[in-house]
């Protein structure tokens, strides 16, 4: 049997009387690469900083966040970790978060803050090999001639692909890419989603991507999450994310108009992914 | 100004102008306040007009016997702001750290920022006579002085550049695995790094400015020579010590401010 690699439960989250996340519950699998879709807005980035401990669940309620054999929030409080435990999840930020005047080289080297010894890594004295690695995940996102400019001066693709290589640098076995090809062009976007299907088949690395282009998550992952105003709108193969499902998804559809099947066939709207 | 809606602009208007009143009013009430405290007479001015023309005469023609000595001692009145800026960004960056609301919990900031506004609060010159008690007569007391008021001054204008910096590169930081250091080190200095130098390059020249004073009270520098050279009416001796503190203050400042340009 396969292990849980992330598991949500109850997870509600509201800001200020906006309710962003409504009874937010899943699992994923060790190995699984899954999409995580709905409409701009609905909360995807909001899940996403949960699962790492960035934003907070609402106090009251029963909500658990567990990632990689750990909790990492229980009722809205975080539960602290080690440097060790935390450097294991990956999390590539919609807006890259790169540390604008440091160089391109330097933005991809802090991946591996988390495992350095802590003199080294509070000097910022990054070895020849951690140098060499850096260099190496530059080249993987095609970026390698660009390693002494200011990661300020990148243009938006760019910028994108230095948040990747950031987070290929830390070898995580857990990777979390919120909309890690929202400002690629389509050649680009094939590559970044080619390197994060092959650490995934390669390195049995869990992913889960953040994706507003549908025939990505289609060509690329095997399950889909789709979020909708805040609520858990579909969990399944993608296979069966059909287009009848996405359009309501997308459009400014009632949900009642799923639960009334045109022809007998249509599954329910809720697929939990094939397992117990 | 006339849109569909005239009746929510002209309430809006009405609204206005008699805040704007209010407030003119009050300015006004603060500004005559004021000039009774001063005391101010103009016409004394105007009265005593000859008394300034020959207390101004008697600093001409400047006598320049003393001029190494003065420049000396405006050598001494610069070592002391170096020393005092530098001591001062050196505590002013933990203790800015401290008093950020977006890196503490208000019971570490809150104490924090009422100790820094203490040290603002009391004027390097009250510092310096308390350090020439303490530490005896000398640029030592006047270096502690300006250290400790300036330490206040940097740590808040620190802070507030902490304040205004984006969440984002430290959590991109954060999420790698590194520490809180790690995260201030890579995620947060590097946005706030041009600030800090440019507002402490800036400090350092108002710093030269107090040093001059200093001595007034004992605490080292010029401000000796200036003060006993006013207390004998030696004013030609008066006149060159303030030459010599024009062109040294003019100096450093055109210096400090190209560097600081370079880093904004
Ligand atoms: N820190 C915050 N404070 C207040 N509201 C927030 C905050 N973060 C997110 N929100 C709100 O939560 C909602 C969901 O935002 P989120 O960024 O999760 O959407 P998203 O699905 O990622 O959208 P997009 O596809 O455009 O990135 C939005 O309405 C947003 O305004
Ligand atoms: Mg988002």
């Amino acid at each position: 049997m396969s292990l849980t690699t992330i598991a949500v439960q109850q997870l509600s989250k509201t800001f200020g009387h906006h309710p962003v996340l409504q009874d937010i519950g899943f699992e994923i699998r060790q190995g699984e690469r899954v999409a995580l879709i709905g409409p701009s807005g609905s909360g995807k980035s909001t899940l996403m900083r949960h699962l790492v401990g960035l934003t907070r669940a609402n106090r009251q309620g029963n909500s658990c966040v567990h990632a990689l054999g750990r909790d990492i929030q229980r009722h809205g409080k975080l539960i602290s970790a080690s440097r060790a435990e935390r450097c294991r999840t990956g999390y590539i930020f919609q807006q890259f978060n790169l540390a604008g005047r440091l160089s391109v080289l330097t933005n991809v080297l802090v991946g591996r803050l988390g495992r350095m010894p802590r003199w080294r890594a509070l000097l910022g004295r990054f070895s020849a090999e951690e140098r060499a690695m850096a260099l190496h995940a530059l080249k993987r996102v095609g970026l390698e001639e660009l390693a002494g400019q200011r990661a300020n001066t990148l243009s938006g693709g760019q910028m994108q692909r230095v948040a990747i290589a950031r987070a290929l640098m830390q070898d995580a076995e857990l990777i979390l890419a919120d909309e890690p090809i929202a400002s690629l062009d389509p050649r680009s976007a094939r590559e970044v989603m080619d390197i994060l299907k092959r650490i995934n088949e390669e390195d049995g690395r869990t992913v889960v991507i953040t994706l507003h282009q549908v025939d990505y998550a289609r060509e690329y992952c095997q399950r889909a999450i789709a979020l909708r105003q805040g609520r858990l709108y579909y969990d399944g193969p993608i296979t069966q994310l059909t287009d009848a499902r996405l359009q309501a998804l997308y459009e400014n559809a009632g949900l009642n108009e799923l639960y009334q099947p045109s022809d007998g066939s249509v599954q329910p709207v809720m697929l939990r992914a094939a397992t117990g | 100004m006339t849109t569909q809606t005239p009746s929510i602009t002209a309430t809006t208007m009405g609204k206005r102008s008699w805040l704007n009143l209010a407030g003119w009013s009050a300015a006004l009430v603060v500004l005559g306040w004021a000039w009774q405290g001063t005391e101010m007479q103009p016409g004394l001015l105007v009265e005593n007009a000859g008394n300034m023309a020959t207390l101004a005469s008697d600093f001409v023609p400047p006598s320049f016997t003393n001029l190494g000595h003065y420049i000396e001692q405006m050598l001494v009145t610069i070592q002391i702001a170096i020393w005092g800026t530098l001591l001062a960004i050196v505590f002013a960056i933990p203790c800015s750290l401290l008093s950020s609301d977006n890196l503490v919990p208000w019971w570490v900031y809150q104490p924090m920022r009422r100790l820094m506004d203490a040290c603002r609060a009391i004027n390097e010159l009250v510092f310096a006579m308390l350090f020439v008690v303490a530490v005896g007569l000398g640029p030592f007391a006047g270096t502690l002085a300006l250290f400790i008021h300036t330490t206040g001054v940097l740590a808040k204008l620190f802070s507030e550049a902490v304040e205004a910096t984006e969440a984002g590169p430290m959590e991109g930081i954060r999420v790698t695995g590194a520490g809180r250091i790690e995260e201030i080190i890579f995620g947060l200095i590097p946005q706030v790094l041009p600030l800090w130098i440019s507002v402490s390059l800036y400090r350092f020249e108002s710093n030269i400015r107090s040093a001059t004073v200093l001595g007034m009270v004992g605490a080292g520098g010029i401000g000796v020579s200036l003060w006993e050279t006013m207390r004998g009416f030696q004013y030609t001796e008066t006149a060159t010590i303030m030459l010599v503190i024009i062109v040294a203050v003019t100096a450093l400042d055109m210096a400090s401010q190209t560097l600081r340009k370079r880093f904004i």
